[in-house]
């Protein structure tokens, strides 16, 4: 199961990043072209988190669905899976959306009032 | 209602019915802490708690994150696999000053990866440099089926770990150096979907596809398909034993990828071989 590995990289940048505030919101963007299973990811969050200054996070993930460009007429159209084929019969497409796999924000408790 | 954005359009999980085409939802994965919302673009969007935080339980903490108070954004935008990147990006930068080429050999458990491996290094071993680095999850029986013709070889253990990545093959090429103008091979651990999220460096990928496994992989696995630029059809031997329609499974193979290099090919009969070699002796860095 890759999404454990992926968890701990998200939760190690996170840490990184939080500089020893309390992590309130992650923010994550997982396309829905990756074969990256939000459930999975949030179930090793869960794990991942404890005993960190993730734990009690809200986790927000933000699922962009897939676009594709035809490489040979250039029009664009939406995919449900990493393939598919263009009105003009072309299966030539370039992915344009929905293979994110980016932390996109931390909102983080204010140490000092 | 989300306390983030207030929207209070709930989507659940759904599940369809594969011969009446109904759809309903799963009403038991929509747990109270998670609940999520569909843009009009089609952007899905959930909203989870790490665990349960009921006030009694983390109170002040649970209060600053319901009220929002305190709280400065971050924005980050980092891509998870960077860092993996980053060093596969090295790892093809260190094998190019050595004019050397790799192969990340991808497929399901026993399509038959150390096999070909096995018979193309006693092939071609006298005409080329080659060394092996075996991912596995457990056991070094691969890296000794292929120490046994003679080719220098490591193994790299993941665990539990479903992939290599690019720093275990970094160790690998470190602890090998393989010589000037090497072909440099990297079997992956069998599995058809992580090694696709993970750059090793490699010059191509290479996914190995047996006839008994069934012509319809491509679109099952496309993810594979996709980020493979070579297609090796194996164990042909077995066509007359299995039902599996070599021509479908090309038509599915390059509708997930139309610029899929195909080869048919058995390492048991040595049929196909030919084309095989021919494609591996024009590879250079
Ligand atoms: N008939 C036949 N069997 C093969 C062929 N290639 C591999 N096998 C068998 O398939 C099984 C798994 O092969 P192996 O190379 O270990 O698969 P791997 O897990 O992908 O490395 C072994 O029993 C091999 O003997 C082939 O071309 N024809
Ligand atoms: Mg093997
Ligand atoms: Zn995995
Ligand atoms: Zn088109």
């Amino acid at each position: 199961m890759h999404e454990l590995g992926l968890t701990e990289t998200i939760v190690a940048i996170a840490l990184d990043h939080a500089q020893g505030a309390h992590v309130l919101r992650l923010t994550l963007e997982v396309g829905q072209l990756t074969a990256v299973m939000p459930d999975a990811i949030r179930f090793c969050f869960d794990v991942c988190a404890q005993g960190t200054l993730l734990e009690g996070a809200l986790l927000e993930i933000v699922q962009p669905p897939g676009l594709g460009q035809c490489r040979a007429c250039g029009a664009t159209l939406s995919l449900d899976s990493p393939f598919g084929q263009c009105a003009c019969g072309s299966v030539d497409l370039a992915i344009i959306q929905g293979q994110e796999l980016t932390i996109k924000q931390l909102e983080l408790e204010e140490l000092c009032v | 209602m989300c306390v983030t954005c207030g929207c209070s359009d709930e989507a659940t999980p759904t599940l369809t019915h594969p011969i009446t085409g109904k759809t309903e939802a799963i009403a038991s994965l929509h747990t109270p802490q998670s609940h999520t919302h569909i843009q009009p673009d089609g952007t899905v969007l959930t909203h989870h708690h790490s665990h349960d935080h009921s006030p009694s339980h983390h109170p002040d903490h649970a209060a600053a994150l319901h009220a929002q108070h305190h709280g400065t954004t971050l924005t980050l935008e980092q891509r998870l696999l960077s860092k993996n990147d980053a060093i596969a990006s090295q790892n093809r930068g260190w094998l190019k000053g050595r004019e050397s080429v790799a192969l990340n050999l991808v497929s399901s458990p026993g399509a038959g990866k150390t096999t070909l491996l096995v018979r193309t290094l006693e092939d071609l071993q006298s005409d080329r440099p080659m060394v092996v680095i075996e991912g596995d999850q457990a056991t070094s029986h691969d890296a000794d089926r292929i120490q046994a013709t003679g080719c220098a070889a490591i193994q790299v253990n993941t665990g539990t770990g479903c992939h290599l990545d690019a720093a275990m093959v970094e160790q690998g090429l470190d602890t090998l150096h393989p010589p000037l103008g090497s072909l440099v091979w990297i079997e992956n651990v069998g599995n058809l979907v992580c090694p696709a999220l993970f750059d090793l460096g490699e010059t191509a990928k290479v996914v190995i596809l047996s006839v008994t496994e069934g012509e319809d992989k491509p679109i099952k696995y496309p993810h594979m398909f996709r980020a493979s630029q070579v297609m090796v059809l194996t164990k042909i031997d077995l066509l007359p034993y299995v039902a599996f329609d070599v021509d479908r499974c090309l038509d599915y193979a390059r509708q997930v990828n139309p610029h899929l290099i195909c080869f048919q090919l058995s390492a048991t009969t040595g049929a196909g071989l030919e084309d095989w070699y021919a494609w591996l002796q024009q590879l250079h860095a």
